[in-house]
């Protein structure tokens, strides 16, 4: 008894309340008509295309630099990369990975630059990366205009330059992952294994990097920078890697996500992506200075059952969408949740 | 301290409004905007803006930072003012009803958000942001679906088609400018809506006399070093809460004088902004994140709508694009809180080392020249 | 009839904590007026003494005292420090309790404010009264006067020297009306000896009123100069109360710290030291609440070197400065090397390894298992336990090597746990000092500093530790240097102990030198050392 309950309380109420409520929508979904096979296959495509913009978030979290609410930096960097590779025309397989080519530089720098500024201000981390992130965003969005992009599908039709606020990737790199190997059983099952087997891959890196020395390093930098600085280590080094690498994550994670999506999304879209991927990790069990890889995938498969499943589930029911609601009430109680728990804060 | 480094302390400590004056009057030309029609706005949204920002001030005495939870206040003085439209109450005397009936919400509100940011000290900012945005979700599931169902509404005008939820757009129409109008006075070439003033003044002479009582002594003391404070009785918890709360309720009355001024509501957005343009013109005025006083804030509303009036005008003729204009003006901004609040960060974290390096040369009894107070040589058994 | 009984009484003081006895049976009296100097080496008792008399909640919520507290003749009991400040005692902590943005006068009467009735005292309550600032100046004025110092009630605290600060302290204190009895600990450490000189002609004067006050303080000049009584605590004993009239400083030095002369280590006798390993000159070390002055020392090669002193005084700055935890200046060389201070990395590659007095703060990941704990410092300046992969293009942890190291210390060390993986955070104090040590001993340094090796652990972890310290040293011919409060462990295992005061190394002894000495070197007085050791 007192082992389920020390599981509970290390758990915490707020996340069984979501297992189980998932639990509960696959169950009704077959009686108010909602298919299960198409569900699942939602869920699972959702999750490939979430996993890894949540998957960016582990390295300064374990760092010990707080949730990366400045994601958009990398999403940026991410978008870069994928309105190039259209202007270069590059197709395929080959287009999807010179994105990623083409964002690297541009992750790196902004990887870089953010961490010495984050550097400088321990403790406030989380305030200040939010708002470097939205004006980054603007700054980017008169670049949008600006940039001398000249793609026909790319551009506004009259005006002939400043891309629009919506690009289809249609024609260029739309699903190549998710198609990769894909299995499909009936009308409306899809087994998205490239997307899968993508995420598993760099889930799999991941959990590499962080056995290796340098990731050893960092972990004791998140669980105790003392203990760390004693032994040798330089603080401030390991938290510039980890911002890098978190960057370049989310530059990578953008364009996954876009080709599942099929659209890349410019102008004020970044914003609004990074809380759903906090709020994912944390719903997984992570906390302010530890993630694993389990959190990764059972919080991204948990928050996006739930984005999927309660639209079509209980508009069913109630004959109303009530999806947003839940929505922002689920993903920001789930943050609120975290922030309150005693945990180590960052001096 | 030499010439040179009180220049460079000045110019740390008022980089925001520097640069925002600067980039303000930079753009007044090619605005092509009359200096009347520029002061003539200002003067209406110093009225319209200055309660809420106001209502910053209480949080950041206490020590908790940038009160974004205030749009728990906004929200609640939006359902007051639902409230005074469907039941049909006109002019001012529908603005004291919506402040009536979004006091009690605005309370309940203020005490949750005190409660939360208490079992997340240090973390204050961030938490509110995220408290607003929660409550945001239920404010729209109430507002959305048991306004009309469960909480019954009188006015079928101001209901969904679908017979519950409120519309979208609200019109104000009743106690639109109620309060402006009551003493509008024209002074030279500008209308200046006099009521709205005096309540405001009535406002920064509550606040003065405030920070005179005891509470808001010890508000001060929280602020400062909550150990302290506590360690001499003072009750750290419930000062903080009562911080909170008096800052919600300001919020509350304020976003309905800002909305009497607008005219409409949209109900479910309103509220979207108000924490950022609150924060960022306190921030603009001169304050920080411990530091704010009633002058921060009418500096802060001027120079930040003035920047706001005249950039998208000034992007358009010097880029040919109003949208640039647009994403010029949010540029600025956002980073301007991101600028203090680094520039805040930096410079406390550079006090907390010149502190210790004046104590480096051993001499003890040596002046403990910046604002931490620490004994060296502590010299006791444990 | 009041006269008589005294108007402070403690009778048969008891505290353990969780059986670990660290008062016993303390009783004396405090007079109206009278001074009594209260004296102790580290872990006597004064702060738990203290820490009883005021009524702090740590002692309720580690199972209370045993004993009485008598405020004119009647027990009292306090359940927070709230109650004893009501029944009149008033105490001047080590570090200041004042709100930096405020001025002397209000932090005086803080939270004691004069207060003004408002209108809206009725609905919202006291709390909105207005404070009448003018009175507020007053009382702090007169509290002020009854020191006899010159502060300026309206200066801001954060703009204040250090010893105006102390003052203040001072003055809120007996600003209170109710306050009979005065209590400071340590209150010159921070002063300028001219300030010191001013406190104590305040102190002197505010017994003439009838303030009774208790003073703590390791400088036992100043005790000998304005106590009218002393008791010396030991081994959380009240071994000596006695008047001060008549007494010496080296009497008090030996009643200190004096214990019979029990087994010295007769070891050292046999021991051949090499050349000298490590030479520090004029090392100072900024570390909060020990700091280091000007510290020069040499450390032979197999020597096992102890550093003691009272807490405070700079003997934990020494090792944290050297191994770079804190930022410091001077020369250090390791075998005719330099070693640049500030890097605790280059410090770690050049031999050196540090057990740090932070158990839980600095030597360990209490959220990780223990495996990490002993492996990381090797595994990251050393580059061991890792497999290497790909060429050496990257590295994994190889954590069947990181098992096996693990359980190698466990056993040498006795370690109690689960297993390997048990994450720090579990392990009973004891055994988490062992894994501390393993940290240390993996890294197979050449010099190895340890401080407060058993601090806070039991008798028989004691023993082991020290056994390991002597084998390491005796068998790989590690040396050791070793800072610790307990002078009777740095005698039963030092070839030589050197004392630290004021930031200082005040001397060094060898072990068997005559305990008093040590009470004075302790105390800042001088002792003739020439005859005992070759020094330096």
């Amino acid at each position: 008894m007192p082992k389920l309950k020390e599981f509970i309380a290390d758990f915490g109420w707020p996340r069984i309340i979501i297992f189980f409520f998932l639990i509960s929508l696959f169950i009704a979904a077959p009686f108010v008509g909602v298919r299960l096979d198409a569900s699942i296959s939602d869920v699972l495509n959702r999750f490939g295309q979430y996993a890894i913009l949540v998957l960016a978030l582990v390295p300064m979290v374990q760092a010990g630099c707080g949730l990366n609410f400045g994601m958009a930096l990398g999403i940026v960097a991410g978008l870069l990369g994928s309105t190039l590779s259209l202007q270069f025309g590059m197709k395929g397989m080959f287009g999807f990975l010179g994105a990623i080519v083409l964002a690297t530089p541009f992750s790196l720098i902004f990887g870089f630059m953010y961490g010495k500024l984050l550097n400088k201000v321990k403790g406030e981390e989380m305030t200040i990366a939010m708002y470097v992130g939205f004006s980054f965003v603007m700054l980017m969005c008169i670049m949008w205009l600006i940039l001398p992009y000249n793609n026909p599908t790319m551009v506004w039709g009259y005006a002939g330059k400043g891309l629009r606020t919506t690009i289809s990737v249609e024609n260029y790199w739309n699903k190549v992952l998710n198609d990769f190997l894909a299995i499909r059983i009936g009308r409306f099952f899809v087994f998205p294994t490239g997307l899968l087997l993508f995420v598993a891959a760099a889930a799999g890196g991941m959990w590499m990097f962080l056995r290796s020395k340098t990731g050893t390093a960092m972990t004791a930098v998140g669980s105790n920078p003392d203990y760390a600085r004693a032994s040798g280590i330089s603080v401030d080094k390991m938290r510039t890697i980890s911002v890098v690498l978190s960057t370049f994550l989310g530059a990578v994670g953008i364009i996954v996500y876009e080709q599942s999506f099929g659209f890349i999304q410019l102008y004020s879209a970044p914003s609004p992506m990074v809380f759903p991927a906090i709020a994912a990790l944390l719903i997984g069990g992570a906390s302010v200075n530890k993630a694993t890889m389990v959190n990764v995938v059972v919080g991204t498969f948990l928050f996006q059952g739930l984005l999927t499943m309660t639209p079509s589930v209980i508009n069913s029911i109630l004959q109303t969408d009530m999806s947003e609601v839940i929505r922002i009430i689920v993903s920001n109680g789930m943050i609120l949740y975290a922030l309150t728990r005693k945990t180590k804060v960052t001096k | 301290m030499s010439a040179q480094k009180k220049l460079g302390r000045f110019i740390s400590e008022y980089a925001v409004v520097i640069i925002f004056t600067v980039i303000t009057v930079a753009c007044i030309k090619p605005s092509g905007l009359s200096l009347t029609y520029i002061i003539q706005e200002i003067i209406t949204r110093l009225g319209r803006n200055s309660f809420l920002v106001l209502s910053l001030l209480l949080p950041i005495f206490a020590g908790m930072g940038l009160n974004f939870g205030m749009t728990l206040g906004a929200m609640a003085g939006q359902i007051g003012l639902i409230f005074a439209v469907d039941w049909g109450i006109a002019g001012w005397q529908g603005l004291v009803f919506a402040v009536l009936v979004g006091l009690p919400v605005s309370l309940l509100l203020g005490w949750v958000c005190g409660a939360v940011m208490n079992k997340a000290k240090g973390r204050e900012m961030v938490t509110g942001y995220i408290l607003a945005f929660f409550i945001n979700g239920i404010y729209q599931f109430v507002v959305l679906y048991m306004m009309g169902s469960v909480i019954p509404l009188r006015s079928a005008a101001i209901t969904l088609s679908r017979g519950y939820g409120v519309r979208n757009t609200l019109n104000l129409e009743s106690v639109r400018q109620s309060l402006d109008t009551l003493l509008m006075l024209k002074i030279g070439p500008f209308m200046v809506p006099g009521a709205a003033f005096i309540v405001i003044a009535l406002l920064c002479v509550f606040i003065v006399w405030f920070k005179k009582t005891k509470l808001g002594q010890d508000m001060r003391a929280v602020g400062q070093d909550m150990a302290v404070a506590d360690a001499a009785g003072i009750p750290v918890e419930r000062t903080r809460i009562v911080a909170i709360l008096i800052s919600t309720v300001l919020a509350c009355i304020g976003q309905i004088i800002f909305l009497q001024n607008m005219g409409n509501l949209a109900t479910y957005n309103a509220h979207d902004q108000t924490g950022f343009f609150a924060v960022a013109a306190i921030l603009v005025g001169g304050a920080s994140v411990t530091k704010a006083n009633i002058p921060n804030v009418f500096v802060g509303v001027i120079l930040l709508h003035a920047m706001f009036i005249v950039s998208p005008l000034a992007g358009q003729r010097l880029f040919g694009s109003a949208m640039i204009g647009e994403y010029f003006r949010q540029f600025i901004g956002y980073g301007v809180i991101a600028l203090s609040l680094v520039l805040y960060a930096w410079r406390s974290r550079k006090a907390i080392d010149n502190a210790r390096a004046g104590l480096r040369q051993g001499a003890a009894g040596s002046s403990g020249a910046s604002g931490a107070v620490d004994a060296n040589n502590k010299g006791a058994a444990k | 009839m009041g006269q008589d009984s005294p108007l402070l009484a403690l009778r048969a003081v008891s505290k353990d904590f969780y059986g670990n006895v660290v008062l016993q049976d303390v009783s004396f009296d405090l007079r109206a007026g009278e001074i009594l100097g209260l004296v102790g080496e580290n872990g006597a008792g004064k702060t738990t003494l203290m820490s009883i008399l005021f009524g702090m909640p740590v002692i309720a919520e580690t199972g209370g005292f045993k004993g009485s507290i008598l405020i004119d003749g009647q027990e009292v009991h306090f359940g927070s420090p709230f109650d004893a400040l009501d029944a009149g005692i008033g105490m001047v902590h080590q570090e200041f309790s004042l709100i930096p943005g405020f001025t002397t006068t209000e932090n005086i009467v803080l939270n004691r404010e004069s207060m003004r009735p408002s209108i809206l005292n009725e609905v919202f309550g006291d709390r909105m009264s207005i404070l009448d600032r003018s009175d507020m100046k007053k009382r702090s004025e007169s509290a002020i006067a009854k020191l006899g110092v010159n502060l300026d009630p309206g200066m801001l605290v954060s703009e204040m020297p250090v010893g105006h600060k102390q003052f203040t302290e001072i003055a809120r204190e007996i600003s209170r009306k109710a306050t009979r009895i005065l209590v400071l600990d340590e209150p010159t450490a921070v002063l300028t000896e001219s300030e010191a000189d001013v406190l104590l002609a305040t102190l002197k004067r505010l017994s003439s009123e009838g303030i009774a006050i208790i003073f703590i303080s390791h400088r036992l000049k100043e005790v000998v100069d304005i106590a009218d009584r002393i008791v010396v605590l030991r081994d959380g004993h009240a071994v000596k109360d006695v008047p001060a009239k008549g007494v010496s400083v080296r009497d008090i030095a030996s009643w200190m710290v004096g214990r019979s002369m029990t087994d010295a280590a007769a070891a050292s006798k046999d021991k051949l030291f090499g050349a000298e390993i490590l030479s520090v000159e004029h090392l100072w070390v900024d570390m909060p609440g020990e700091t280091v002055r000007d510290v020069s020392i040499r450390v032979r090669q197999g020597e096992i070197l102890g550093i003691g002193g009272l807490a405070g005084q700079g003997k934990l700055g020494i090792p944290n400065g050297v191994m770079g935890l804190y930022p410091s200046g001077g020369v250090v060389t390791l075998q005719g090397k330099a070693v640049p201070l500030n890097e605790p990395r280059t410090a770690l590659k050049a031999g050196m390894a540090f057990v740090s007095e932070d158990r839980r703060g600095v030597g360990l990941l209490l959220d990780e298992s223990l495996d990490w704990n002993i492996a990381f410092t090797a595994m990251q300046i050393h580059g061991q336990y890792l497999k290497k992969i790909a060429g050496g293009l990257f590295t994994q942890r190889d954590e069947a090597g990181m098992k096996k190291l693990c359980e190698e210390y466990i056993q040498l060390l006795d370690i109690k746990c689960t297993g390997t993986k048990q994450k720090a955070k579990e392990l009973s104090g004891g055994n988490q000092q062992k894994i501390c040590l393993a940290k240390a001993f993996a890294m197979k340094p050449e010099l190895l500093f340890v401080s407060e090796p058993t601090r806070g652990i039991d008798v028989g972890a004691k023993r082991l530790v020290l056994d390991t310290l002597r084998h390491y040293n005796r068998d790989y011919g590690t040396t050791i240097v070793m800072v610790s409060s307990e002078l009777e462990e740095l005698r039963s295992i030092c070839d030589r102990i050197a004392i630290v005061d004021e930031g200082r190394i005040a001397g060094i002894l060898p072990p068997t030198a005559d305990i008093a000495d040590f009470g004075l070197l302790m105390a800042g007085m001088k002792v003739d050392t020439t005859a005992e050791v070759a020094n330096a």
